[in-house]
């Protein structure tokens, strides 16, 4: 199968900016993407990863277990800042989940082709990112042993849930979201599930392929069937995706606070949200084609696209940042006013300056075709952006929580050892995830990609 | 090719997928069955007492009132369980020698109170007010039940939360006139829709605020 792998990689084909692959033939997809999985290759590198991974992994268990067995007294709020790392957290991980959807759905309603390459693990990325972004809240109250309370279930108590928190908000907009990224992505993936079903040799992977893709047959009522449904669920994910950064946005636009009582919030987090999103999805892009060699797939047009979108959120996020700072100024009140002077000069003014280099100035390099085309510049560019995000994120809780109303309340926020174990832990554990992901699954969408494929060549 | 799957596939595909909802839905309604049965409220089972107490013999035969033993169930928190000096008022006298009642003239001798075990024990995060339900028109008997004809005492009513907010809701149906408080058999009468109005107003109570948090817990 290997040969067959190499002569389905033309690797002396001349990229050309008007294809997106350089793959001449269907069948060629299927050989590429599966290969990894089916192939008896060297794994070597994602046992490595996967070692790495594993022990972050277990230091992000450790910590959510000092913080449920002790209580969240092991983390550093305090009682201003209330809110501490794991809402920065659980607001940077639903961003980084925002993406996958994103790409798979307004990028398919606006026949944006160049998608059907990244969707699948961008998807994937939007699942489990969604997935560890979901227990962050869990993780933040006090009495966590009752998160179940948040869902209307029968109850001896006659307890519902109380609409007005907006813990509970969060319940549901991560809750819908989640089940559908998980219904999304499992059904876009069955006739691929189909393909490996079909090319694996060993019975216990056809029996577990086999199970999974739920007798699809590849015929022409099952595509019939499938295109409308998916067209369908990809027009129900646009509202979603807007819905669940927008909750979120409203837990904070909702509170009574300095820097946080702003209608732009919903709007600016969902930009916000997609623009980490893509920064995530650049990384992961370039980790999956180097590590399963699929640089025929994803080539460097995707990541000029990609680009490009980044250098448009960048400048929107700038803008939104410009109009935080002018409502700040225009509301006349003295509270406001003395949170933006904090903003730029206080305590965390370092933070904020790199946090307005990451998140605007940094993209600003994608302007120029070489920087959009260098992958060394992507990667670095997409990681500031991230940690950029990250930084807005803790700041928007530190600087309102630390600078509101009363100034017999303005304190600090010292990050324990836990802060910093669950936060980066949490990367071990999405990385542990995806590593399985690529092991198990097809990382890219093989009959997406032979339909592009197939327009190509017919061309 | 061979096929991967026998017939029987299907079969199981089909299972497997009305479970996956199925299943999580039966599990709820399994989980509320038995958190609101008695086994988990334990309505209905008498409990152990070191002595056999008969509210049956000293409510319905004797015709004692409950606060004769209950002494401050009109003015506080608790309604009290009666001092050994209390039972000894008649049992000086009657039954003196009875072995039934050999743990009460032990505790009167060593001045140790008789440990009796609780019937109707709410966690400490409630806190229950005998005096406020007495004194607005509830009787003992809408809680107790009719302990005149308990030999043993049991509880007869969950004591769940949904429990309480089912008549925090709606107290009308459960009022009574004063005189009727303390009656172990009194029922609602034909029209006691137009009665609990009325008692309503009588007591005054305001049933707005009456399901608020704080008015249970603090």
């Amino acid at each position: 199968m290997s040969r067959s792998l190499h002569d389905a990689t033309r690797n002396s084909f001349p990229e050309r900016a008007e294809r997106l692959t350089r793959v001449e033939s269907e069948a060629a997809v299927d050989v590429l993407v599966t290969a990894p999985l089916l192939d008896r290759r060297s794994w070597r590198r994602w046992w490595i990863g996967v070692a790495v991974a594993t022990l972050l992994t277990l230091v992000f268990v450790g910590a959510i277990a000092m913080i449920l067995g002790k209580g969240i007294g092991v983390l550093g709020n305090n009682t201003s800042i209330v809110w501490g790392y794991p809402i920065a957290n659980y607001v940077w991980w639903i961003g980084i989940g925002n993406a996958g959807t994103l790409i798979s759905s307004l990028l398919l309603l606006t026949h944006q082709r160049w998608r059907a390459a990244i969707n699948r693990f961008a998807e994937a990325m939007t699942l489990m990112a969604v997935a560890i972004a979901g227990l962050f809240p869990i993780l933040h109250m006090g009495r966590p042993e009752y998160f179940y309370w948040l869902a209307p279930y029968p109850n001896v108590m006659h307890l519902w849930p109380q609409w007005r928190s907006a813990l509970v908000w969060d319940f549901w907009a991560i809750l819908s979201y989640l089940l559908f990224s998980i219904v999304f992505w499992y059904t876009g993936l069955i006739p691929d599930l189909a393909t490996l079903r079909d090319r694996t040799l060993g019975r216990a992977g056809q029996l577990f392929y086999g199970a999974l893709s739920l007798g699809w047959r590849n015929s022409a009522r099952h595509w019939y069937a499938y295109e409308k449904y998916y067209k369908a669920m990809a027009a129900l994910a646009v509202p979603l995706v807007c819905s669940v950064h927008s909750i979120v946005g409203l837990d904070f636009a909702a509170g009574m606070m300095p820097g946080w009582q702003e209608p732009i919030f919903p709007p600016y987090f969902v930009v916000g949200a997609m623009f980490s999103g893509f920064a995530m999805v650049v990384v992961l892009a370039a980790l999956v084609r180097w590590g399963l060699k699929l640089e025929a797939l994803v080539t460097m047009n995707h990541f000029d696209a990609m680009a490009k979108l980044m250098v448009m959120g960048a400048t929107i996020m700038g803008l939104s940042y410009a109009a935080e700072w002018f409502s700040g100024w225009y509301s006349g009140r003295h509270a406001d006013h003395s949170l933006l002077a904090f903003e730029f000069v206080g305590h965390y003014a370092p933070m904020y300056w790199a946090m307005l280099f990451c998140n605007v100035m940094a993209c600003q390099i994608f302007w120029f075709r070489w920087a959009r085309r260098n992958m060394a510049v992507l990667i670095v560019v997409a990681i500031l952006v991230n940690i950029g995000m990250w930084l807005e994120r803790i700041l928007i809780v530190w600087n309102t929580l630390a600078h509101a109303y009363l100034p017999s309340m303005w304190s600090l926020f010292a990050p324990t050892i836990w802060d910093w174990a669950v936060t980066l832990g949490s990367l071990g554990f999405f990385a542990l995830m995806y590593l399985i992901f690529v092991r198990v699954f097809p990382a890219i969408s093989m009959h997406e990609v032979k339909q592009l494929v197939h327009e190509e060549v017919a061309a | 090719m061979a096929q991967i799957f026998s017939p029987r596939a299907t079969t199981i595909a089909v299972i497997v997928l009305v479970a996956l909802v199925s299943v999580p839905v039966v599990l709820i309604a399994y989980i509320y069955q038995v958190h609101s049965s008695p086994y988990a409220t334990h309505v209905g089972i008498p409990v152990a007492q070191p002595i056999p107490f008969s509210h049956a013999h000293h409510v319905g035969d004797v015709g004692l009132d409950c606060r004769y033993c209950h002494t401050g169930v009109e003015t506080s928190a608790f309604a009290g369980l009666p001092p050994t000096s209390t039972c000894m008022t008649c049992h000086s006298q009657l039954w003196t020698n009875a072995a039934m009642l050999a743990p009460v003239r032990e505790s009167l001798a060593k001045g140790k109170p008789i440990r009796w075990n609780r019937v109707h024990d709410l966690p400490d995060y409630v806190y229950f007010d005998h005096s406020v339900h007495i004194a607005n028109g509830v009787g003992c008997s809408s809680c107790h039940g009719d302990v005149s004809k308990m030999p043993l005492t049991r509880k007869v009513k969950p004591l769940t939360m949904g429990w309480c907010l089912s008549c925090h809701e709606n107290p009308a149906p459960h009022l009574r006139p004063q005189a009727e408080i303390f009656n172990p058999h009194w029922k609602p009468g034909p029209d006691h829709e137009k009665e609990g109005r009325m008692l309503m107003a009588h007591y005054g109570i305001d049933k707005d605020h009456l399901t608020d948090c704080s008015v249970c817990h603090r």
